[in-house]
């Protein structure tokens, strides 16, 4: 019979290591998924993880694709991470950036064709508080009614997915569509469109942001009673409430921040890389974002590395489907692999496996 | 006729950093109670874990009726006659004896079976147990009931006990120490570890003495004091609280009916507790656990809020303030509980030294953690206290018990509280920890502050406390002073029957 046996003493290298085994693994494992799907495994694997850098055509588009994508995921990540570790979880980051995306293009809607560059700041600040405003219903029923958040954060995601296909086929559906259901392009005017910084890198305003946002967290968590009292709190709740934290306090403020993050994510995607409000811009960065935070070890620093490694599976993704053929699923079959064997790994990093014969 | 049951054989073990057990060698007879002495840290664990089979030792080995015996998981002990009752019980309150006794054995029989089983034992050694009972409606003696009869049901040979009497009362300690007498004349050997030495005087035939890992005395106990024991124990000589003058000062702390639910499913809410704490006083609050100690903890440290005009601190109701305010007004506490409560378990002491003395020390400006003082704060607690650790950035976690106690009191006393609250202050530390930490409380009283000790251990209590009150089912007789209190009478009080106070 296989037992698991609890390890006393869990190597603190392997817990880092653990991110890099679970990349090979997944590679390898990939590759036997491609390989059943009748695709040459070396070749797709060598798409998604080395194309992107160094194909001769696709190369420099892709190379300015990485921090695009990379941006919204390390922005998201870093406000679910706060989360994850006062053990509030937020699930539901997705919906908080469509909301986000939503509330914060109404604004510069409402405003079109106004010119200034207070435009997209206030825009981005609607945006901001569009994610934490869906993001603290599900803080508000936690705390009242100590409801799970996992559940309705996530159950959120698809209102906030209705709702947004109801914005941009109503209220905020552009007078100059031809009747498509999408919004007026955020793009196309400057003062609602968001500024590229380096282009050749694709880094876009938004990723300046998520780098600020990241040194902010860090120092947050590190340095000040917040961040204490929110580590606290995952540690050991008795000991938090010992300590003089408010348990309710931090549902509503690491909600609050992850949805805030989240929603300020979703805005710089409309006006940025997607252009406009549409019912299928979001590409899933708010489900993917939860990966990037447990990839990243909840740690800012390794958010930022794990965001880069998810965004090069998204663009290599797409050249894998542009060259061979692969469907987009089996791509998200491979990032979800990523979680899976991360937290397979864990679990022998934390146990070890022994066959014991039944004792009779 | 003796025969031996048990030979130890050049035990060692090494944890990084520290050799918990070097070469450790001694002889357990059929029927004997043997007791293993030692400070917090002296190996004592890390010994049983071995013999329990939860720990491999690193060299050495151990005869079990002369073959070789090394077990691999405790269910193998268990089989071959060695059965262990530790300190901290492992029971599901949700579930009834039986069921709890279940859980514990590899091949269980059918249910009216084990429960005629569990009667006919328990009552044969005066243990008397209902195997239908739940275990949150049992007291903590009884509880310790369970896990002795679910070792007796395996017809150990050997038994284990780790600080088996820090939650009895007196009677209970009379109950259990007949046992194991009657065990011990059936042939089955007692590995008894304990702190209160004076239990080992009366109860062992030998004794071995554990420091730093070492096995570096053995004695017979009752040809011993309980004094020279614990020096035995330090290797040096052991410093005894010293007698001091009590004059009640002002009123620091005043209870007024304090009333509090228990939010504990098998908690004890406390009703209408009153007391007026004085500078410069010990006041001892004795009571079985479970009694609403836990509560009226949490009530006074204010993780728990309530009615303003409850709690008085020199005159200001703070009955509705949380933890910051009341420790930034003066009132700090210890919770009993030291890893997961009182400290964070995986943080570090750096860390757990700002979890609580943040405001009073000013450790953080506008918010930010000041890293210099915190280290300096936590360093002088670990000097101070005499904390062994290796350093501040061990989590707290690594420390033996008794020494992260230490840590947890120093930091409270050290930032000079006005009233100081504390639970079990000595629960499972050895003699020359407990005695400094007794100190401690009592210099603090003695330079102007009041000190609330609540405590499930009758002679610290005596010992260190100017008045006197218990709490039984959440309600506290009227405090009175402590000298001219018998053990007894005590005893009697603990076990609900609060009139004692009132008559004598």
């Amino acid at each position: 019979m296989l037992r698991l046996e609890p390890r006393r003493q869990p190597s603190k290298t392997m817990r880092w290591l653990t991110p890099i085994l679970a990349v090979a693994i997944t590679m390898v494992m990939g590759g036997v998924l491609f390989a059943a799907m009748g695709q040459n495994p070396f070749a797709a694997i060598k798409i998604i993880f080395l194309d992107p850098f160094f194909h001769e055509t696709f190369g420099p588009y892709s190379r300015s694709q990485l921090l695009v994508k990379a941006g919204p995921l390390i922005l998201i990540a870093t406000g679910l991470s706060i989360g994850f570790r006062a053990g509030v979880w937020n699930i539901g980051a997705e919906g908080q950036f469509v909301m986000g995306a939503i509330a914060g293009g109404a604004v510069g809607l409402a405003l079109y064709p106004a010119d200034g560059i207070w435009v997209l700041p206030l825009m981005t600040i609607a945006g901001a508080l569009g994610g934490m405003a869906w993001a603290m219903i599900p803080a508000f029923l936690k705390i009242k009614f100590n409801t799970n958040e996992i559940l309705v954060s996530l159950m959120l995601v698809y209102v906030a997915y209705n709702f947004l296909a109801a914005m941009v086929t109503g209220p905020l559906k552009s007078p100059d569509g031809f009747g498509f259901p999408e919004s007026r392009s955020f793009t196309a005017v400057d003062s609602t469109s968001l500024p590229m910084v380096y282009e050749p890198l694709g880094m876009h305003a938004g990723v300046l942001v998520a780098i600020g946002v990241v040194i902010a967290a860090y120092v947050m968590m590190e340095r000040h009673l917040l961040g204490f009292q929110i580590r606290l709190t995952g540690e050991s709740p008795r000991a938090a409430r010992f300590a003089g934290v408010n348990p309710a306090l931090i549902v509503a403020v690491t909600l609050g921040i992850s949805g805030a993050l989240a929603g300020m994510a979703g805005l710089f995607e409309v006006t940025g890389p997607a252009g406009k409000l549409t019912t299928n811009f979001p590409v899933g960065y708010g489900f993917t974002a939860i990966i990037v935070a447990f990839l990243g070890r909840l740690n800012p620093i390794g958010i930022v590395l794990a965001g880069l490694l998810m965004a090069l599976t998204y663009i290599g993704g797409e050249l894998a489907q542009l060259s061979l053929g692969i469907p987009a699923a089996a791509i998200n079959v491979f990032q979800g692999m990523m979680l899976f064997f991360l937290l397979a790994v864990d679990v022998f990093v934390n146990y070890r496996l022994v066959w014991k014969k039944e004792v009779k | 006729m003796t025969k031996t049951l048990l030979e130890i054989k050049g035990l060692s073990k090494s944890y990084p950093g520290v050799k918990a057990n070097d070469n450790v060698s001694f002889t357990i007879q059929e029927g004997e109670i043997h007791a293993l002495l030692g400070e917090n840290g002296a190996g004592k664990s890390t010994l049983v874990k071995m013999i329990y089979g939860l720990v491999r030792p690193d060299e050495g080995d151990m005869l079990l009726h002369g073959q070789h015996y090394m077990p691999h998981k405790p269910s193998e002990a268990r089989n071959l006659g060695v059965g262990m009752v530790f300190q901290h019980f492992s029971l599901f309150e949700a579930l009834n004896v039986a069921e709890n006794i279940t859980l514990g054995m590899e091949h269980a029989p059918p249910r009216a079976e084990l429960n005629e089983k569990i009667i006919e034992v328990s009552n044969a050694y005066g243990l008397p147990l209902d195997p239908n009972r739940l275990i949150g409606d049992l007291s903590v003696g009884e509880r310790q009931r369970v896990e002795i009869v679910r070792c007796l049901l395996q017809n150990p040979q050997l038994l284990i006990m780790d600080e088996p009497t820090s939650v009895l009362t007196p009677q209970e300690v009379e109950t259990l120490f007949k046992t194991l007498r009657k065990l011990s004349s059936e042939g089955v050997a007692i590995l008894y570890i304990s702190h209160k030495l004076d239990e080992i005087k009366s109860l062992c035939d030998h004794a071995t003495v554990l420091r730093m890992g070492k096995v570096v005395d053995t004695c017979i106990p009752a040809e011993e004091t309980a004094r020279s024991m614990a020096e035995m124990m330090i290797g040096g000589e052991l410093s005894m609280p010293t007698a001091r003058e009590f004059t009640p000062g002002k009123t620091l702390l005043h209870l007024e009916s304090l009333s509090l639910v228990s939010l504990d499913p098998f908690g004890t809410s406390l009703a209408n507790v009153s007391l007026e704490l004085r500078a410069g006083e010990v006041m001892g609050v004795a009571g079985v656990a479970g009694n609403g100690q836990d509560e009226l903890l949490l009530a006074l440290s204010g993780e728990r809020p309530t009615d303003p005009s409850m709690i008085k601190l020199s005159g200001v109701e703070i009955g509705g303030m949380g933890p910051t305010t009341r420790r930034a007004l003066g009132l700090l506490a210890a919770p009993e509980e030291r890893l997961g409560h009182a400290a964070a378990p995986d943080m570090s002491l750096k860390e757990n030294a700002f979890l609580s003395a943040r405001v009073r020390q000013g450790l953080s400006k506008s918010g930010f953690t000041l890293f210099g003082k915190r280290d300096d704060f936590a360093r002088e607690i670990v000097e101070q206290f005499d904390v062994r650790t290796p350093g501040i950035d061990n989590a707290a976690r690594s420390l033996s018990g008794g020494n992260l106690q230490k840590f947890v009191i120093g930091r409270e006393v050290l930032q000079k509280p006005t009233v100081l609250v504390v639970n079990q202050p000595t629960w499972g530390v050895d003699a020359a920890a407990a005695a400094d930490i007794r100190q401690a409380l009592r210099d603090l009283a003695a330079s102007g502050a009041a000190v609330l000790v609540i405590s499930q251990d009758l002679d610290e209590l005596m010992e260190m406390s100017d008045t006197f009150a218990v709490l039984a089912e959440g309600r506290m007789s009227k405090p009175r002073p402590a000298a001219g209190m018998s053990v007894e009478q005590i005893g009697l009080m603990m076990g609900g029957n609060l009139e004692e106070s009132a008559n004598a």
